[in-house]
């Protein structure tokens, strides 16, 4: 198959933000390549695969239906360090696990019916401004090939490098990024059905321990943590929480994974002439817990949206795709900044104050608190303890 | 410049995002220094499975 030569938007990385930019902008009649430089798209993954209700069907927007989909989560369990929990319980699935190799590549495969090219081991380097758009070279097997996009869509995940090199600085400061570890594990006995968080400074300093059941006894039990808190690497963390919890303890490790979670340092700009940034590569994700795969499909979706209008306005100045920050604070970045300050709150505190605080939270905080409404309850709960008042003002 | 311990090294790339100085790439081969690394230790302090080490000189 010979590879376009132009194309109106070339889509760097095919994770969910490359695939929601590329399944919309063919959509609307761009011509469309996305590119993806691992040999299978979504593997190995980087990712505990929970992904909300609202996440699936308002912000990624499909039908929770397919060989992808592993597993019904019905509620969750959030503990303190000494081992008190909150529980919320759900009647049917407020959320779902993914196997994220398949879900990956089923949502690349929804982009490819619609009209988009999609070529995985296929790495797009060497990015340089022309006349009238941007010339990268694809390299493939060892073959390269320049080919001038008049949009290219960086949907690079973490490394963000396309807009390093086309002069974005989206470095992710050390503060902003979350360490994760992550065993798959077969033959343990977790809570069915419910996903579990382990919060404590001594477990997972600058983050929290996770459990995402995937049936049939087998989970996924992760970690975030970040320095300066965090004192090692995650996964020394990781292994000493598996050793503490009995109902993983005898588990057998199938899979090992790591990865980095930007949770914070939004851009002031996602684009730039002839560019825009989205998902993982722009710091999109929820700083609370780390889910980013809504997040990266729904901006590549606003990205692509943008894209059409750019090419029918033929301007792809940097002033016009600004309409794309714009949708996307107003529909979601404003959100997650209001998340973020409340993260901030949460890491100030001692192993003490959670444990205290777990007394007076009920499960609906928990939803709140990932959505980050609910903030005046929450400021009043920490108002209780006389050295939280401080803490708790930055939240009104 | 840094070197990776290729039997820890899981590929997840995330120092390529922490890295002030571009100076990181995640090749077919693992994570590629260039010369641009100052040795400002970002990466090490970063890495989730403790595969980044500073090179001898
Ligand atoms: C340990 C861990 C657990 C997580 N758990 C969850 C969770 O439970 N739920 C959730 O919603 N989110 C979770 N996340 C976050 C989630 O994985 C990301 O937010 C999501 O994958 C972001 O999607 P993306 O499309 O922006 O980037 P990615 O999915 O990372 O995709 C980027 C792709 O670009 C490719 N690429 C990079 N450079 C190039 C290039 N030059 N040419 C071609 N291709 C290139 C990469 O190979 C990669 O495949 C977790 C992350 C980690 C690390």
């Amino acid at each position: 198959m010979d590879i376009p030569k132009e194309v109106d938007v070339l889509v760097v990385g095919m994770g969910p933000g490359g695939s929601g930019a590329a399944k919309k902008a063919a959509e609307l009649g761009l011509s469309v390549l996305g590119v993806e430089k691992r040999a299978e798209i979504g593997a190995p993954k980087r990712c505990g695969e929970a992904v909300s209700r609202h996440g699936m069907i308002e912000r990624i927007g499909i039908e929770p239906k397919g060989p992808w989909l592993i597993q019904e989560v019905h509620g969750a369990v959030v503990y303190s360090p000494d081992g008190r929990h909150v529980r919320i319980d759900y009647d049917g699935p407020e959320g779902w696990i993914v196997e994220r190799k398949l879900f990956d590549k089923h949502l690349a495969a929804l982009a490819a019916r619609t009209g988009a090219r999609i070529m995985a081991k296929t790495e797009a380097k060497n990015f340089r401004r022309v006349e009238g758009g941007i010339k990268a070279t694809l390299e493939s097997e060892g073959i390269t090939h320049d080919v001038k996009a008049r949009i290219v869509i960086a949907a690079d995940g973490v490394e963000s490098k396309v807009a390093r090199e086309l002069g974005v600085n989206t470095t992710a400061r050390l503060i902003d990024i979350c360490a994760g570890a992550q065993f798959e594990m077969a033959n343990v006995k977790p809570n069915e059905n419910m996903i579990e968080f382990f919060f404590g400074n001594g477990i997972a300093p600058g983050g929290y321990c996770w459990i995402f059941p995937k049936g049939e006894g087998m989970v996924n039990v992760g970690i975030g943590v970040r320095r300066p808190w965090a004192k090692k690497p995650a996964i020394e963390y990781l292994k000493e929480f598996v050793r503490s919890r009995p109902e993983l303890r005898d588990g057998s490790i199938l899979e090992v994974n790591s990865g980095g979670v930007p949770v914070g340092g939004f851009l002031k700009d996602n684009v730039d002439d002839n560019l825009m940034i989205v998902g993982d590569a722009a710091h999109q994700v929820n700083p609370i817990h780390g889910g980013g795969i809504p997040e990266a499909y729904m901006a590549g979706r606003i990205a692509a949206e943008v894209a059409a209008e750019a090419v029918k306005a033929n301007d792809f100045s940097k002033k016009f795709l600004k309409r794309y920050d714009e949708i996307w604070m107003k529909q979601r970045g404003n959100r997650l900044k209001k998340i973020l300050k409340l993260r901030e709150v949460m890491e100030s505190m001692s192993d003490d104050d959670l444990n205290w605080l777990i007394n007076y939270l009920q499960g609906q905080d928990l939803v709140d608190i990932s959505r980050s409404s609910g903030f005046t309850r929450f400021a009043k709960i920490l108002m209780k303890r006389p050295k939280l008042i401080k803490l708790a003002r930055k939240l009104i | 410049m840094i070197r990776t311990d290729k039997s820890k090294c899981l590929r997840c790339a995330g120092c390529v995002g922490v890295c002030p100085k571009s100076a990181l790439t995640l090749t077919e081969h693992g994570i590629v220094c260039n010369e641009n690394c100052n040795d400002c230790g970002i990466c090490i302090n970063f890495c989730p499975v403790g595969a980044i080490k500073p090179k001898e000189r």
